[in-house]
């Protein structure tokens, strides 16, 4: 038996814990800088506030509505995911932290000696009571269903947060109630295509011939189709994947005309990219770079790509910088008025063992490993910032926060205020 | 010159004796070597459900808990009579002595008025303060 736990509107609830005026009233979070809506509370919801909509656009609506604004405040969600994640580890022997606000719990050879549904209230109510948030509990016997007993705890009232679903029967009706394009790992794609088959809801889909879906869909929806027929094929995933590549890429808010300006801009990618890498412990060798004009502009397009190979692999924003610049170079075209660029780091290793090429010119930096640590903790500590002079100022990349609640349970001078005056 | 940061978490207390060791004949005093003092680890019992606040006010002088004090509070003990709690009223944090017969909210300054606990208020026990941080200067 699986157990899926996550955290009702995960970002909105963390600024509610410390803003006791803000129970029962409509919350909103934005994204980096203050872009659009990432997280919606309930009364929100309520409000029809859509996830993703821009802010710009609907602040008049959101201003005669009375919901309160909050830019994302990642200090504060990571350290109350942290808490969440360490409280439930302590109600299961196995734990994957699936995302910043949701783990699978294994129940295995747990399900004769508790009732699994008790057991998931009393998760419930703990969390409630040690981190103020709510959360949501679906039980199941594979991940799957434990999933889909989720989303029902979310969607009916009655539930009161918490669903479990050994029974066979209960499985089956639920799963006739369940859209398809609801189901774990059912993209919108593959959704519609569904949909053309004739299958419409989770039970068209378990009760599907499996030979058909492995042939039309593959292995994957495969595995989907077992799982909701109570065949447990996912397994738990302790060790989080490691990822294969990564992006870093923004359109710009003014077009970019000359090269001194994208050169800027490319650094900052670099520095950030390179800033994931080392946090994922990995080293690449492989530094992609795109640029491009906007589609919809009238005049001329360009856009062109090109990746640049490293001699050794690293994680030093120094390499990956002169090799972003260097790529730079050979696609930059003057008189075009660009409005996107990106980063792509991939090819990685973990190895701090490499084999160097023996006609290699180039050398690893001395004590790298070091170097960037410091810079990573010094720009972590919210105290200062520290980055490379080809980057220019910070100003203009800098985000736009303006609607920030306080670092409360991360920095010693902004803990919440208890008043005693009355 | 070289500098280096160093990650007070990882900092790593190695106690000195001050009596010389023997070579040869183990030291007398190795059986009673113990821990440095912990702060973390002796102030919070339950990192997950602890929180920090800093008090506003006096009305809880008599407890010693003064206007700019810092409180240490645990959200997993279950509030009993005569703890001093966190309590959300009305939509504001406050800190009080809780009386269960009746249900009431206790200043600790005779200048202030008890807060009876009504159905019609809106109360929530945020947690129980464990220690009080005083600044000495």
């Amino acid at each position: 038996m699986f157990a899926l736990v996550d955290v009702n509107s995960f970002y909105a609830s963390c600024e509610k814990v410390f803003r006791p005026d803000l129970a029962g009233k409509p919350v909103i979070v934005l994204s980096n800088n203050d872009g659009c809506v990432i997280a919606r509370s309930a009364e929100a919801k309520k409000l029809g506030v859509k996830m993703g909509e821009l802010y710009y656009e609907r602040r008049n609506y959101y201003r005669q509505n009375n919901i309160t604004i909050f830019s994302s405040n990642y200090a504060l969600y990571a350290d109350m995911s942290n808490r969440v994640m360490s409280l439930l580890s302590m109600y299961a022997p196995r734990l994957e932290i699936y995302s910043i606000d949701e783990a699978f719990l294994d129940f295995t050879g747990m399900a004769h000696t508790f009732n699994l549904e008790e057991y998931g209230r009393e998760i419930q109510s703990t969390i409630l009571q040690r981190t103020h948030l709510p959360v949501g509990v679906g039980i199941g016997p594979t991940k799957t269903l434990a999933k889909i007993a989720n989303y029902a705890a979310k969607t009916w009232k009655k539930t009161g947060g918490v669903v479990e679903l050994s029974d066979r029967s209960r499985q089956r009706k639920l799963l006739s109630l369940i859209p398809i394009e609801e189901v774990w790992g059912i993209g919108r794609r593959i959704s519609a295509k569904l949909r053309v088959m004739g299958i419409y809801t989770a039970l068209d889909l378990a009760n599907a011939p499996v030979a058909t879906i492995r042939k039309t869909f593959g292995v994957t929806l495969e595995r989907t189709l077992r799982e909701l027929n109570g065949e447990s094929c996912i397994e738990l995933e302790e060790v989080r994947k490691v990822k294969q590549q990564i992006l870093c890429s923004r359109s710009f808010g003014k077009k970019v005309l000359d090269i001194e300006t994208m050169r800027k801009a490319v650094c900052d990618y670099a520095e950030r990219a390179a800033e994931k890498l080392r946090e994922e412990k990995q080293r690449c060798q492989i530094i992609g770079l795109f640029i491009q004009t906007s589609r919809h502009a009238s005049g001329e397009d360009y856009a062109n790509s090109t990746s640049v190979k490293l001699e050794y692999p690293s994680s030093d924003t120094r390499d990956i910088i002169n090799a972003a610049m260097r790529g730079l170079d050979s696609i930059w075209r003057d008189g075009y008025r660009y409005y996107k660029a990106g980063i792509m780091l991939s090819d990685f290793t973990n190895s701090d063992i490499t084999q160097f090429d023996m006609f290699s010119t180039q050398k690893p930096f001395k004590n790298s490993d070091e170097l960037m640590k410091t810079l990573d903790t010094i720009n972590n500590s919210g105290l200062g910032k520290v980055w490379f002079a080809a980057k220019g100022g910070d100003s203009g990349c800098q985000m736009k926060r303006e609607m920030l609640s306080p670092a409360y349970t991360t920095n010693f001078d902004e803990l919440p205020v208890v008043k005693a005056k009355m | 010159m070289k500098l280096e940061l160093i990650d007070s978490e990882s900092i790593i207390n190695i106690p000195l004796f001050l009596d010389r060791v023997p070579a040869g004949f183990p030291s007398p005093a190795a059986d009673y070597m113990e821990e440095r003092i912990n702060l973390n680890s002796t102030l919070i019992k339950h990192p997950d459900s602890t929180y920090m606040l800093r008090v506003e006010g006096n009305s809880m002088i008599d407890a010693n808990i003064n206007d700019g004090d810092v409180v240490i509070v645990d959200s997993a003990l279950a509030a009993k009579d005569g703890d001093i709690v966190i309590a959300s009223v009305d939509g504001e944090f406050t800190v009080k002595r809780l009386k269960s017969h009746p249900p009431m909210l206790m200043p600790m300054n005779p200048d202030f008025q008890p807060i009876h606990i009504g159905d019609a208020q809106d109360l929530q026990i945020f947690g129980v303060v464990t220690f009080i941080i005083h600044k000495a200067q």
